[in-house]
């Protein structure tokens, strides 16, 4: 067993960066994630392995550092909440053309504009649909614990090195500052320069006499040179979408009725689950962990089973139209939310399930 | 035939006096005829060349007209966004700090869009070496004013002359980052005369060597001509180059070893 520890998940987030063998971390403060930098601060990773922490001068310098160290092959990270995240994605847009690894931290608070500090879910369709100009995706992981914060930080640079594209940690204000139990897992060594190399030959990491230079670019004034590389992305999301869904169902085996949910209104949904059955309605969770590549066909199949579906998301509804594609029209999907900031309570949802779907 | 063989015959190595580094591709440079930019290429590679720094050398290119950079140098290299080259460079530079890092930029890339990156990694004091070409104005999108447009310089989008009432002032981006801690060597050059590309490439040298001693910025400013842009000829923009740009963009070093030097540069009040 690995070692354990209560901590808040940005904290999580940031000791699990030192742990998965980060080479640089680059940020700017902002409300609720200021924390992942101020962990990274106070614990001296440069000491502990070596790795780089820089406080950049905005985000747009933040991302754009991220794109110069992914460039040359390092596995680099940053972490920001949504007002940041949207100043992003210009470089977000680049890296995921130039085909670039790194890690992206979204600790969502409530919109639009400078919105709230409070938790929220509406970067949804930000972070699974594009977000910046052009074609791409990145892989998109929704945490709905600190141990998660932790797991995740691992898995999304595994999963970003694997496909050579960016991926994104889509967490909130209230899973970034509450406090959990986690297991760390046991710190992995930070690549050596061989080792580097080895793994990335396509970095800019200075020209060697026998190969040919290395560039890094998301450019090709060629239409169908740049049509090529599109099908290039086009091909490897495909893979993506049949490789690496994640997702978890809980109490579903029996359920006549199912709340889909990701992130912390997976965990609110659980506690609705027990209100529901106390009253003996037959209800159970599905939980998209990686909302894009989205279970797709995972949906499609047990909303097969059930009579209706409540999608639960602290936003307008955005998941919301992922969930009624996978599922078609054949049973009642409706979709509870709050926003702005606040969280809805256990009670309330069960009342919407009621309400919406049962007696709907 | 005989003509051929005598041609061979020259191509000694003994005879060669000058040839083209193999730190440039053999290709069409993609620039104007005329302009600035393939001098500063080469000058740029004959001293990673000369320095023997081609497998420790990492550059970043701009956007603008120098955009495809990276297609003529023959060098590792990765092309930033409009304007973050310094924010590039700075993580390279952080976590390969025994590489040499370089940026190539233009002014719009470098002076307007790019002002935060280039003032925060000059005042952060970064180890790497910035490249600046001055033309005032935007080559690559077809002669717009740039942030260094002179006073009453016409360009696409300021086609009466630039009204500093309403347009603003040009700016000196390079006396102003040398009033920064973090810069080391700033210097003012252009490419116009055979001197000039000696002056320049002793300047981008230097500017190389202080990343050995981990300095803080080394930053060469070369002023250019465009004469597409300026619609010009050569000749005729190398000579209104002369006459207007460097009256307003002084050449000569503004800051060397850390300390500010009282040359013209630093003198001319406009």
């Amino acid at each position: 067993m690995g070692e354990l520890r209560l901590m808040k998940g940005n904290e999580a987030i940031a000791e699990a960066a030192i742990r998965a063998g980060c080479d640089g971390y680059f940020g700017y403060p902002i409300t609720p994630q200021s924390e992942v930098m101020e962990y990274l601060m106070m614990e001296k990773p440069y000491e502990r392995t070596g790795m780089v922490v820089l406080q950049a001068e905005s985000e747009v310098a933040s991302i754009n550092m991220l794109y110069g160290g992914a460039g040359t092959g390092k596995m680099v990270m940053t972490s920001s909440s949504s007002p940041g995240i949207s100043l992003m994605q210009e470089g977000i847009s680049y890296m995921a053309g130039a085909e670039l690894p790194a890690l992206l931290v979204n600790i969502v608070r409530g919109g639009p504009g400078l919105g709230t500090i409070q938790p929220s879910q509406a970067d949804y369709f930000q972070s699974v649909k594009g977000g910046g100009h052009g074609d791409y995706r990145l892989i998109v992981l929704a945490p709905a614990s600190v141990q998660e914060m932790s797991d995740f930080v691992k898995l999304g640079f595994d999963l970003s090195f694997k496909y050579r594209t960016p991926a994104l940690i889509l967490s909130d204000g209230a899973i970034g500052q509450m406090m959990e139990k986690v297991e760390l897992f046991d710190p992995i060594p930070r690549r050596t320069e061989e080792q580097l190399i080895q793994q990335c030959p396509w970095a800019s990491t200075g020209k060697p006499k026998n190969r040919d230079h290395n560039i890094i670019t998301s450019l090709d004034l060629d239409p169908a040179g740049q049509e090529r590389v599109n099908l290039k992305l086009q091909a490897k999301y495909k893979v993506m979408e049949e490789k690496e869904v994640l997702y978890e169902t809980i109490q579903a085996e029996d359920a006549e009725y199912l709340f889909i949910a990701f992130g912390l209104s997976a965990r609110i949904c659980q506690k609705s689950i027990d209100l529901a059955r106390a009253k003996g309605i037959k209800v159970g969770l599905f939980r998209p962990i990686t909302l894009y590549p989205f279970p797709v066909k995972e949906i499609a199949a047990i909303s097969k089973k059930v009579k209706g579906i409540l999608v639960v998301e602290m936003n307008a509804g955005q998941m919301i139209e992922d969930v009624r594609l996978a599922a078609g029209c054949a049973i009642k999907i409706e979709h509870y939310g709050r926003f702005g900031g606040i969280i809805p309570n256990p009670d309330e949802v069960v009342k919407a399930l009621e309400q919406k779907i049962i007696g709907g | 035939m005989v003509e051929q063989f005598a041609k061979l015959d020259i191509r000694k190595d003994e005879n060669i006096v000058y040839k083209r580094t193999d730190l440039l591709v053999d290709r069409p440079l993609s620039y104007c005829p005329g302009c600035g930019h393939g001098t500063v290429h080469r000058i740029i590679m004959e001293t990673l060349e000369e320095m023997s720094i081609q497998d420790k050398t990492i550059g970043v290119s701009p956007v603008g007209c120098s955009v495809l950079a990276y297609d003529f140098m023959n060098i590792d290299m990765l092309g930033a966004a409009h304007g973050r080259a310094p924010a590039l460079a700075t993580a390279i530079k952080r976590m390969w700090p025994d590489r040499f890092v370089f940026t190539y930029q233009g002014d719009g890339d470098l002076a307007a869009i790019g002002t935060a990156e280039t003032i925060h990694a000059c005042n952060r004091g970064e180890h790497f070496t910035m490249i600046f070409i001055n033309n005032g104005i935007y080559g690559m999108t077809g002669g717009q004013m740039a942030p260094t447009t002179l006073p009453n310089m016409r360009s696409s989008t300021s086609p009466y002359g630039r009204d500093v009432e309403t347009m603003g002032f040009p700016l000196k981006m390079t006396e102003l980052i040398a009033q920064l801690p973090g810069t080391y060597y700033v210097t003012r050059q252009a490419v116009h005369t055979p001197a000039g590309v000696r002056k320049t490439k002793k300047a981008i040298r230097k500017a190389f060597e202080n990343q050995k001693n981990k300095t803080g910025i080394s930053f060469v400013e070369v002023v250019s001509n465009c004469n597409s842009g300026w619609k010009m000829t050569p000749v005729q923009s190398n000579k209104w180059m002369e006459e207007n740009m460097f009256p307003f963009y002084p050449l000569g070093d503004i800051k060397v070893d850390g300390k500010l030097v009282e040359t013209k540069a630093t003198a001319a009040k406009e």
